[in-house]
């Protein structure tokens, strides 16, 4: 059975008049301990898919299946990363308050809560900021709280919606090895959507490429590269520009609209 | 800076009532209707003195307050479910547009005929004119409520009640203290208004009295209660904005990442 499993999903935005088929028929599975980039053209669809997948829209036609149940509203198995951090956090609570609320509605007992939250701080390194308030902390430093919040409620899968867009270069790359060393860590599964070419191929053991709205999958990507990525080799090595290459002329012949090709299968080397 | 100003109007103050003293006493204005600053203190001082000032002291505070707890918690949670259920806020706008305007003078008829002179009068104006100014405040609060902090909720499986409680009443709450500060204001008028015109026991009626009874300094000693009683409200309602604020942009300041 595979952790999250898409198929058929379609969703048709309906008001004033005007149909807008934003998903035509998306079909995919990221399997349990996976970690899967989606990326796409801008205005592709990626955020309405991932909110049909957390539940949060219906979509037209399909479905979610988590774990082989089907989603209807937000499953307790997913967490959410949101690519605005300083809303998604709650301004009015101190960080382990915000980590520690979803565990709250979770109904476990205080000493549970507490452990958690001190192992989710400690996993992205924020450990002496549990008492300040988000927005005592710089951007890198609040989407760890929401990386945090996210790892503490123990999700099946965690789901980031282009979580780096809003952070300056430098953090972005401390941010992107921390979701690597975490999925290393805890073994979660974790579908990341981005609209940068080489965060997903650098992030990613998969990567699945979108065409651009009405959406379809347009190729699935292995990325072959080792296991043990750094910043520094990794981005170098001949075998990482051939990936983000291919997956580059990829998402530019999916906004001039040519058919998709559906190998599924990685470049020749 | 902050102590020069402090200076200034320390100043600015004593001059208004070195003004005062000197007035009536150059013979500027008549005497007997204004006055000087310290007969008006010696008044002050004799009043301060009696118990029967006092207990007219309580009598408005308790009327201050009681009329905005209701109109506050009665405020609040009309501009909850009117904005939570579906359809209310359409429904009911116009027919808060038609009865928000209406002054709460306007209804001491009603409430001579209703309650007499007792408390109750003074609630009823009180609270009239002050859950207006709560109910909007609390309207705008919760419109208020950020798309993303609310799907946050959503996909973390906060229900409804969860989610009016840690998401919606914290986004409106700088929105309610804003309507609370003013109703506070508001609702000290109104008392004082009631208690003057319908002679419901307070501060009011004492002016009232002493007006009737040509002690002239008594009254401007009483008036300068009220105007202090204002003051104490404004700074104390400022004081729990604050400190229930501590997190909210207009309070915290800048903050040094």
């Amino acid at each position: 059975m595979h952790a999250l499993a898409v198929s058929g999903l379609q969703k048709v935005y309906e008001g004033s008049g005007r149909r807008v088929e934003a998903v035509r028929d998306l079909t995919f599975t990221v399997d349990a301990g996976e970690l899967v980039c989606l990326v796409g053209p801008s205005g592709c669809g990626k955020t309405t898919l991932l909110k049909c997948m957390g539940g949060l829209l219906t979509p037209t036609d399909g479905e979610v299946l988590l774990e082989g149940r089907k989603v209807n509203g937000p499953p307790p198995g997913m967490a959410f990363v949101f690519q605005e951090y300083g809303r998604s956090l709650f301004p009015w609570m101190r960080v382990a308050q915000n980590v520690e609320l979803p565990l709250k509605q979770k109904g476990l007992s205080k000493s549970r809560r507490r452990e958690l939250v001190a192992d989710a701080l400690e996993s992205v390194g924020l450990t002496d900021a549990a008492d300040a308030y988000p927005w005592q902390l710089s951007g890198g430093m609040q989407q760890r709280v929401a990386i945090a919040r996210a790892l503490a409620y123990e999700p099946q899968v965690l789901l980031m919606d282009e979580p780096f867009a809003a952070v300056d270069a430098q953090t972005r790359a401390d941010l992107e090895d921390l979701v690597r060393g975490l999925w290393r860590e805890r073994g979660i599964t974790i579908l990341f959507v981005t609209h940068d070419i080489d965060e997903a191929v650098y992030l990613g053991q998969r990567v699945i490429v979108l065409s651009s709205s009405p959406t379809v999958v347009r190729e699935q990507l292995k990325v072959d590269l080792p296991d043990e990525r750094d910043q520094l080799h990794t981005r170098v090595a001949p075998r990482f520009a051939e990936l983000r290459t291919h997956v580059y002329e990829q998402i530019q012949a999916a906004k001039r609209g040519a058919g998709a090709v559906k190998t599924d299968t990685p470049p020749p080397r | 800076m902050k102590g020069e100003n402090a200076a200034l109007g320390a100043a600015g103050l004593a001059a208004f009532l070195a003004l005062g003293e000197a007035v009536p006493r150059l013979g500027l204005v008549k005497e007997e209707y204004f006055p000087p600053t310290s007969r008006i203190a010696d008044a002050l001082a004799d009043e301060l003195a009696d118990s029967a000032f006092w207990s007219a002291l309580g009598d408005t505070l308790t009327g201050w307050a009681l009329g905005l707890a209701i109109a506050a918690c009665a405020g609040v949670v009309a501009g909850v479910v009117i904005s939570v259920v579906p359809y209310l806020r359409e429904a009911t706008a116009s027919t808060i547009e038609f009865l928000r305007p209406i002054p709460s003078v306007a209804l001491i008829p009603l409430a001579v005929l209703l309650y007499g002179s007792e408390l109750r009068s003074v609630l009823l104006l009180v609270v009239y004119a002050s859950f207006w100014q709560i109910l909007i405040q609390t309207l705008y609060g919760v419109q208020d409520v950020d798309p993303v902090a609310e799907e946050t909720a959503r996909s973390y499986g906060l229900g409804t009640w969860a989610r009016v409680r840690h998401v919606l009443w914290p986004t409106a709450l700088p929105y309610v203290m804003t309507g609370l500060r003013l109703a506070a204001a508001v609702a000290l008028i109104l008392a004082i208004t009631a208690e003057l015109v319908i002679g419901a026991p307070g501060l009011g009626a004492r002016i009232a009295v002493a007006q009737n009874s040509q002690a002239v300094p008594e009254m401007y000693a009483l008036i300068v209660v009220t105007g202090l009683l204002g003051l104490l409200i404004n700074v104390g309602a400022r004081t729990v904005e604050r400190r229930a604020l501590a997190w909210h942009q207009s309070v915290r300041g800048e903050v040094a990442v």
